[in-house]
């Protein structure tokens, strides 16, 4: 199979399985086979393209122009393999996982929930692999509208409002400010194409690719910069796998992804620094970055503790994105893959919990690690990755953030850096600490009682994962570093 | 000067009253009665558009040099075989909403209507 | 033979099925023979507007009397892509008519209901295809007259309000063009657009010609409901049988914009009309105050069937942003929105009237939880809907994206925004429908709600599917609109 298949089949593919799994709907197991066999098989795609861009390669498959000078066009370059890996990746264990959870919570529209899925993966190749902003904001609709139902899953009054706020946000900013962004774009440069070194340089002027630059920065509602935040917490409404792939994975990267092609392919380092267009956002991605660790240590709701580590995780790689130096864009990109393994484990964790011992709140976990000793120590090790401590792979990222915030000349960032892991510390390791040092309300039951195995070896796996992505950070910081024009190793 | 061309004149003031009957009353039929007026100045705009002075009907006969322009004329024919229509649709119209409410006074429609 | 009449063919075939339609009483063979007349005029549409893509304009002399005697209909780019608009729209309004028909009018009356269909056909194609201004003025009443019969054939006693209310408003529009074609007459002497514009060209300055101007884009702007001039509209959507609302949204309004289109461009000199006078301020500056207000209105209603009705009066805003802007990718974004629109707001009228055949209402809130008992008819819905808002790989995303480009071409930022906020407004009435039919639960009823009929769905879906396809193949409607649009701007220069 040419590369060019190959990408036409990974956007394409998983839409097959939309209507098998809409036919299977009387036998699950038939149904959940077909996801299962989806998943694997897209996983395996995406690594065969691997190779080739690793040693410098960019398969590239253009198919008609939607107007002229518009195609719907894909071009494979680091940063989308990386996301497209993260993203194809953790399907499969979130597939397992959602199997585990579904009949184990005893959810209903099960098929309509399975059937949403591969759109919103293909939906997710499609923006990892986009050749040009055009083809990326095509997908990064289709997947909004791919996982609203997935967050009015439950069809009552409170999915209900939270898919609305899901909805407008993202829908809202997307057209309101970004679509504006990329038609200005077009008007200015003639071409929407990403290119390395940017392509908006001598079109425009450095007030106005400041502002250019905030319709984007806000334009893209998913990467959950403040104040166009609201969404996240608002779509933890969804079932637990949904808020695991979708929003830990799926739809915050997307963002961050988008965020990070913007300012390399579209602006250009270079462009951004000569322009200083990108300052401001330096603010705004601290500030979100504190207030969202701040709004986070107030959640007793554990989901909504972890939508908000959510948002300030995100704002890590926005801020990398603005300091606009080698650097900060490679522990963004690298930031990426670490948080999502680590979110999604935690995701994970407190779908699992909610599945075995019908627990939501924080305060409730007193003495769980007991009873569910497996789920809670995969926490642990998630947060230590997620708040940036060896052996976890969020020490490597957070450390080339920091690294970049001294190459960009703004020490004071690292600052800002470094009181956020603290209160990373502060709102993630009680949890697991509550689990394991503080004994268990009087009419606990006594004994194990994990979730069931479906859950469980998803959740294990991803734990695991996260530590050993303190062992695989270099090649694939490596992987990376062709984006940008200052080589650096970790 | 102003005089002269009396027969514009006429059909501003029938306009202008067409046009207030038709927004200001509120029967039914009496707004069909000023859409009429108010077609029917539009009507004699287009005759006296082909008059021309001394000029006769536009039929070749000897001793005659000057003829009126017949075009207007026959495109107004058609015009009025359009308002001809018109009124009759709307006299239908009326007739059937008489049917349905009982009334063909405006305000008495509105009140009814709200009330369902 | 047939081939060089085709032009007449056109607005000719269903003006004589119209009467025979009336003679053969039998409803199925009305509604046969008013299908197949629908069909015959979408192929001639098709080689007529290929001929005049390909050859170039095509000209015909009917009765071969050569104009300015004669009447003279011209089909270019422009009116081309409309009578094609129009035909398609008829040829698949027509089979989704019958079953509804059968239901809203009645088996007995059936055949004048297809007998007026017909002559409202063929003054909208007549519009379209006549090079004759006064010729103009003819069909625009035949399509009025036929179409306020249309209206009040609803099962609501308030369609008979509305259509008497559209009859005023629409022969005080008529008659304002009857007048301004008249005053151009007195100025030139002529009724033939190309003539007019060949000698209006020297005395465009003259109070005559002004007068006459302001008085037809006056009478047209009633006609194609420019806010504020809309009023007639939504009741009238409202309340007209669910068949005719379909064929109305999605033509009458955009022919009168077509009408606006030939008037503003190729009759008058476009540097001049725009240029002295400032018209395109007051275009773009009423078509924004529609965008809002008609958005902001329809979001309120209660009834499904008017709130699309409102959102067709800001639609209608953004062909005439696009007439406004002046400049290229406008005008295509505008051309290219009047048939986009169409399509999106057939397939939602459509889809309503196959709500109200089963419902027998389209109340929003009675049509909680509907959307999981006629799961294709709400799926098309949401289809058309996604166009109206403008979601890529739909219709509407195309024109929006062209309008865009054009507001900031000419760096109207606040125009841009607005495009944008006007999509977002109507995320929230499209929204609103589709929030209740899916999320809200259903309310117990004796009998379970049946999924449309086949007869109604499958043009429903060929209308949502035209609204998929136009959106990812844009060669014919942004090719096409752009050619017209470089025509009529080329006119002017």
């Amino acid at each position: 199979m040419t590369p060019a298949m190959t990408i036409l089949f990974a956007v394409f593919g998983p839409l097959v399985a939309v209507p098998l799994i809409a036919l299977a709907d009387r036998s699950p197991n038939l149904r959940e086979a077909v996801t299962l066999v989806t998943a694997t098989t897209l996983f395996l795609l995406v690594l065969s393209l691997l190779p080739l861009v690793s040693a410098g390669d960019r398969p590239a498959v253009a198919l008609w122009e939607l107007m002229p000078g518009l195609a719907l066009a894909f071009e494979v370059e680091p940063l989308g393999m990386l996301f497209s890996l993260v993203a194809a990746g953790l399907w499969l264990p979130t597939a397992v996982y959602a199997i585990g959870y579904m009949r184990g919570h005893h959810e209903e529209h099960q098929t309509r929930f399975f059937a949403c899925f591969p759109i919103a993966l293909a939906a997710a190749m499609g923006i990892a692999f986009a050749a040009n902003m055009f083809t990326l904001f095509i997908f990064y609709e289709l997947l909004t509208l791919a996982t609203y139902p997935l967050v009015a899953h439950h069809q009552d009054e409170a999915a209900k409002r939270g898919a609305r706020v899901y909805f407008a946000t993202l829908i809202g900013t997307s057209i309101g400010l970004q679509l504006l962004a990329i038609v200005w774009t077009w008007q200015a440069t003639g071409t929407l194409d990403f290119r390395e070194g940017g392509i908006l340089a001598g079109h425009i002027g450095s007030g106005a690719a400041a502002v250019l630059l905030a319709l984007y920065m806000f334009g893209i509602g998913k990467a959950a910069l403040m104040p166009f935040h609201r969404w996240l917490p608002s779509a933890m409404v969804a079932p637990t796998p949904v808020s695991a792939l979708l929003h830990a994975v799926a739809v915050v990267k997307a963002g961050v992804f988008t965020v990070l092609k913007v300012v390399v392919y579209v602006f250009g380092l270079d462009f951004l620094q000569e322009t200083s267009a990108s300052d401001w956002l330096l603010f705004v991605a601290s500030f979100t970055l504190i207030s969202a660790s701040l709004i986070a240590l107030t959640r007793n709701n554990l989901k909504a503790r972890l939508a908000y580590s959510t948002i300030s995780q995100l704002a890590y790689i926005v801020l990398g994105a603005a300091l606009a130096t080698g650097l900060g864009v490679v522990g963004g990109g690298l930031h990426i893959v670490m948080h999502a393994f680590g979110k999604i484990t935690l995701f994970f964790c407190a779908g699992a919990i909610l599945v075995a011992a019908h627990k939501t709140d924080v305060d409730q976990l007193n003495g769980l690690g007991r009873r569910m000793p497996i789920t809670m120590l995969a926490f642990l090790l998630a947060a230590i990755s997620v708040i940036g401590l060896p052996p976890g792979g969020g020490a490597w990222s957070k450390f080339l953030l920091a690294a970049g915030t001294v190459q960009a000349d703004y020490p004071w960032l690292m600052a800002v850096y470094m009181l956020s892991s603290l209160l990373n510390i502060a709102y993630l390791l009680p949890i697991p600490g509550r689990a394991f040092f503080l004994p268990p309300p009087a009419d606990a039951p006594r004994g194990l009682q994990e979730a069931p195995l479906a859950c469980l070896i998803p959740l294990v796996f991803t734990a695991l994962g996260s530590i050993a992505l303190f062992f695989a950070a270099e090649p694939i910081a490596e992987l990376l570093m062709p984006i940008t024009t200052a080589g650096v190793t970790p | 000067m102003a005089l002269g061309l009396y027969s514009y004149w006429v059909v501003i003031v029938l306009m202008m009253a067409g046009f207030y009957i038709v927004i200001a009353s509120s029967n039914l039929i009496k707004k069909i009665a000023g859409l009429n007026i108010f077609q029917g100045s539009v009507f004699i705009f287009y005759i006296s558009l082909g008059k021309v002075e001394d000029g006769t009907a536009p039929i070749l006969a000897s001793g005659y040099e000057s003829y009126s322009n017949p075009l207007p004329h026959v495109l107004i024919l058609t015009a009025i075989v359009v308002g001809v229509a018109t009124t009759a649709l709307a006299v239908a119209l009326v007739a059937r909403i008489h049917d349905a409410y009982g009334t063909i006074e405006e305000d008495d429609i509105h009140g009814q209507d709200e009330s369902l | 033979m047939i081939a060089a009449n085709l032009p007449a063919l056109q607005v000719v075939l269903p003006l004589i099925a119209a009467p025979l339609c009336l003679l053969l009483r039998r409803e199925w063979a009305a509604w046969t023979l008013a299908t197949a007349v629908s069909w015959m005029c979408l192929a001639i549409a098709v080689l007529l507007l290929d001929q005049a893509l390909h050859v170039g304009p095509i000209r015909y002399f009917m009765g071969g009397w050569a104009p300015p005697w004669g009447i003279e209909y011209r089909i270019d780019a422009l009116n081309g892509f409309v009578l094609l608009l129009l035909c398609a729209i008829a040829a698949v309004t027509l089979p989704y008519a019958r079953r509804s028909v059968l239901e809203e009018i009645g088996r007995e009356r059936a055949y004048l209901f297809y007998t007026v269909l017909l002559l409202c056909f063929t003054g909208l194609l007549g519009i379209t295809a006549t090079g004759d201004a006064f010729n103009l003025f003819v069909f625009l009443e035949i399509s009025s007259l036929s179409s306020y019969i249309l209206i009040s054939m609803g099962r609501d006693r308030r369609a008979l309000t509305a259509s008497y209310q559209y009859l005023i408003m629409g022969t005080i529009g008529g008659t304002f063009v009857l007048i301004g074609v008249g005053y151009l007459y007195a100025a030139t002497g002529t009724l033939n657009m190309l003539d007019l514009a060949d000698r209006l060209a020297a005395i465009s300055d003259s109070r005559t010609v002004r007068t006459g101007y302001a008085f037809i884009l006056v009478g047209l702007s009633l006609k194609l409901a420019l806010f504020p001039l809309h009023l007639w509209l939504p009741n009238a959507y409202t309340y007209a049988p669910s068949a005719v609302t379909v064929f109305l949204a999605a033509t009458s309004t955009k022919v009168a914009v077509y009408a606006m289109l030939r008037f503003a461009f190729t009759v008058f000199d476009v540097s001049h009309a725009f240029g002295d006078i400032g018209l395109s301020r007051i275009l773009l500056l009423l078509a924004a105050a529609g965008i809002v207000f008609a958005s902001i209105t329809a979001i309120v209603q209660s009834d499904v069937k008017r709130s699309f009705a409102y959102s067709s009066v800001a639609q209608v805003g953004y062909m005439i942003l696009g007439i406004g802007l002046l400049n290229l990718p406008g005008l295509t974004g505008g051309i290219a929105h009047l048939f986009n629109h169409a399509l999106a707001k057939g397939a939602i009228f459509m889809a309503l009237g196959c709500i109200a055949l089963r419902l027998r209402s389209v109340q929003l809130q009675d049509m909680a939880g509907i959307g999981w008992q006629m799961p294709w008819t709400m799926g098309a819905l949401v289809i058309g809907g996604l166009s109206l808002i403008g979601v890529p790989l739909t219709a509407g995303f195309i024109s929006k994206w062209y309008l865009l480009l054009g507001a900031l071409e000419q760096e109207q930022w606040l125009l841009a925004l607005l495009i944008l906020g006007g999509s977002l407004l109507a995320v929230i009435y499209v929204w609103r429908v589709i929030e209740a039919a899916y999320l809200q639960p259903a309310p117990a009823r004796q009998a379970p709600v049946q999924e449309a009929p086949l007869g109604m769905l499958v043009p429903t879906w060929l209308l949502a599917l035209a609204n998929l396809y136009f959106g990812v193949h844009t060669e014919v409607t942004v090719g096409v609109a752009s050619q017209a649009a470089r025509l009529l701007l080329g006119a002017a220069s």
